[in-house]
């Protein structure tokens, strides 16, 4: 089966037949993680860029290993390496990588439109792992894969988010992705940190942790970056794990059943308590696996069946 | 563009001919001897006389726009004032205010020289506005009568706002000194509520993950600047309105203080900031596009007066400043060219104002804001006039831009009403 788009940019709108083909195949290739061999040719051939404008090594290594495991010849570009510091602008950058025949290219930026801008300018399939504040739709499906290992099913599932959505590339993907599947959706955290009118994405805003926590059958706990107090946004670390932190305590008291989730990396004893992020309803590391398997499906969906361009 | 010069009699028959300043319309023909109003309605003229045809064409006074970023001197690679000019005579602009955001930034006497100078070698006429404040920088006062004699027409640091309000308490007071109602324009955005954003707060920031500021950015600095204004007995301008609640404060000051004007720009009566959702760089201007409500009230306050005219901030911009990105992108786009056709579709076609009060909005009310000469159509004035079809449709394109920069979110857009020839300077400037 071929998806519906060509590339992936964004859950926003993202059919959900597609979704749920692209947790298929990610399930069949989990399989393939299990076995001794954990190679398979899939994508034997074709060759990815991993373009990184940013740092990020959890996303990186997720993909580059996700490209191994089907074969394909991946290249990394990251922008400390590159021209980008000479002046040259993101376009000659990008051109000048496509016309050295690629197939596919991961992009990391930070400027929210990025990955859109991207097809704008080359003709291979773009992948977004991470625009900014915007989306970053590989997390929220490998999120997705997680649950549904977890749980079976998402379909009117319970899911708190919580933390600083507002300074996210998880929130809005998670958001998208999980109401497509119809989960139900809230949100949780300190007002200052909460983008403008999101209930209008069809979700519930409600700061106390605790009622969240008894509610949700799972949360995915985002981190908290120790720079935004810096603008006024919330005045102590101490405070926020006060307010939103999770904490064994809260666990115990209101939902000792709730399945946790982080994107990481985590701030220990900030956004969660450690020996919360290390129990046995934590699949924090399920997750990471799942990465593996989930980039696996999403690149070989997007690029099996395509040939090279000839010149 | 096709030019050529009025070299012999110049007869624009059979037109309707709007006055705006005597708010007049009437069907005839208008006789240019020599360069000059001759005579209107029913005109004799000789039978060796240049003719156009202006059937059902409106023939007016020729568009004036109080705020244009020419970039020269210093960024030349985006605009000079030859290459405005051929914009403003495609958009039927004969006279443009050019802020002084250039590098240097005009702050004295001699810069304000410089530009009438070289406004003296361009086919239409460019009226300086001069700096506030020494280098834009928000803090020393310029040499304001200096430059005044030498040409200046007002004053602004348009591109940032003056901040410290003792300052804009001291350049409207300093201002009101002189004789001709000299305007203060402040680009009113609260930079602390800004923040570093590049877009209008809303639902469409949240989904594009951009950074929005909300309308009271604007409207808390217009609000203070009214108040400084009326505190001081001077006059104020306020360039670009672009929230619903600047209009707001500007209607109440207005009710009681007369020495207030407004602007409106056509992307702001356009756009709304659901049209950013493909982060298209050229809608992302400073104030930014706001919600179609925003949009509406500011329909409603050229309609009412409380906005008295229709300013495009032409702000030209290289390709590789509007590529890189929206949050890199400059702020900014340019807006000559597509003025006319754009404000007759919202106004006129989509919005039921009547031709002559449009007219007024690019023609009289800008010259009355500047104290420009503002009746045009009398007997021996220069010609200075425009011809229009109203009902023209047509696309905007990149080959309608005579601008040295693209950065036009109108490019693709449907138009209606089409500036046909733009009559300036002793020149006959068929687009
Ligand atoms: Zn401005």
């Amino acid at each position: 089966m071929q998806l519906k788009n060509k590339h992936l940019i964004g859950l926003e709108g993202y059919p959900k037949q597609d979704i749920d083909e692209i947790i298929e195949t990610a399930f069949s290739f989990k399989e393939v993680l299990d076995r001794p061999i954990k190679k398979v040719p899939s994508l034997q051939g074709k060759t990815i860029v991993n373009l990184f404008f940013e740092n990020s090594t959890r996303t990186r290594i997720s993909f580059e290993l996700a490209e191994k495991r089907l074969s394909a010849d991946s290249i990394n570009f990251s922008a400390s390496s590159s021209s980008l510091n000479k002046g040259e602008t993101f376009k000659d950058t990008v051109k000048n990588i496509e016309s050295m025949k690629i197939d596919a290219a991961v992009i990391r930026h930070p400027f929210p439109g990025s990955a859109l801008m991207l097809t704008n300018y080359i003709d291979s399939v773009v992948i977004n792992a991470g625009d900014g504040t915007h989306e970053h739709p590989t997390q929220a499906l490998l999120d997705i894969v997680s649950l549904k290992e977890k749980f079976g099913y998402i379909k009117n599932l319970k899911i708190g988010i919580i933390g600083d959505i507002a300074h996210s590339r998880v929130a809005l993907s998670n958001i998208y992705g999980l109401k497509t599947l119809g989960a139900k959706v809230v949100l949780c955290g300190p007002s200052t940190l909460m983008p403008v009118r999101i209930e209008e994405l069809g979700l519930t805003v409600n700061n106390n942790i605790d009622e969240v926590i008894e509610w949700a059958d799972a949360i995915n706990v985002l981190r908290i970056q120790r720079e935004r107090m810096n603008n006024a946004l919330i005045p102590s670390v101490r405070e926020y794990r006060r307010l939103f932190g999770i904490t064994q305590s809260r666990i115990e008291k209101h939902n000792s059943e709730l399945v946790i989730m982080h994107p990481g990396p985590m701030n220990r004893w900030v956004e969660i308590d450690s020996n919360v992020a290390d129990s046995d309803q934590a699949i924090i590391l399920d997750q990471v696996l799942n990465g593996v398997a989930t980039r696996m499906a999403i690149l070989y969906l997007l690029l099996s069946g395509k040939t090279k361009k000839d010149s | 563009m096709q030019t050529e010069k009025i070299n012999k009699n110049l007869v624009l028959k059979n037109a309707k001919i709007i006055d705006p300043f005597k708010s007049t319309e009437i069907n005839g023909d208008i006789y240019i001897k020599e360069g000059k109003i001759n005579s209107i309605g029913k005109a004799t003229y000789p039978s060796s006389s240049k003719i156009i045809d202006c059937t059902d064409r409106i023939v007016t006074h020729g568009f004036c726009d109080i705020h244009v970023h020419f970039r020269e001197p210093g960024e030349e690679y985006k605009e000079d004032l030859n290459s405005g000019s051929q914009a403003a005579l495609a958009g039927g602009f004969t006279r443009v205010c050019t802020m002084p955001n250039t590098s240097p930034a005009i702050d004295s006497p001699e810069l304000i020289r410089y530009i009438i100078n070289r406004s003296n070698e361009c086919p239409i006429y460019i009226h300086p506005i001069g700096a506030v404040t020494k280098s834009q920088k928000g803090k020393e006062l310029t040499e304001m009568k200096a430059m005044l004699n030498e040409g200046a027409v007002a004053f602004s640091d348009d591109g940032v706002p003056i901040e410290n309000s003792t300052v804009l308490r001291n350049a409207l007071s300093y201002s009101s000194m002189f004789h001709g109602n000299i305007k203060i324009i402040n680009h009113a955005e609260d930079l602390t509520l800004k923040n570093s954003s590049v877009m209008n707060e809303g639902i469409t920031s949240t989904k594009l993950g951009l950074k929005g500021s909300p309308d009271i950015t604007e409207s808390n600095m217009v609000l203070r600047d009214l108040e400084i204004a009326k505190f001081t007995n001077s006059h104020i301008h306020v360039p670009h309105v672009s929230a619903g609640k600047s209009v707001k404060h500007i209607n109440s000051v207005k009710k009681d203080y007369d020495k207030v004007t407004a602007e409106v720009t056509p992307h702001h009566l356009f756009f709304s900031d659901e049209d950013l959702q493909n982060y298209n760089t050229n809608l992302k201007v400073a104030p930014p596009i706001r919600t179609r409500d925003d949009r509406k009230i500011l329909i409603n306050a050229l309609k009412d007066g409380t906005i008295d005219c229709i300013a495009t901030d032409h702000a030209p911009h290289a390709l590789e400043e509007k590529e890189c990105g929206f949050n890199c992108a400059s702020f900014g786009m340019i807006g000559l060219e597509s003025c006319y056709g754009a404000v007759n579709k919202i106004l006129f076609q989509e919005n039921n104002l009547n031709t002559v009060s449009l007219i007024k909005l690019m023609t009289s009310n800008p010259r009355k804001i500047m104290g420009f000469e503002n009746d045009l159509l009398s007997k021996g004035m220069d010609a200075e006039l425009v011809i229009l079809d109203p009902k023209e449709k047509w696309k905007f394109t990149e080959k309608n831009i005579y601008s040295k920069s693209k950065n036009s979110p109108f490019i693709g857009e449907d138009l209606l009403g089409k500036v046909k020839y733009t009559i300036v300077k002793g020149l006959i400037n068929k687009i």
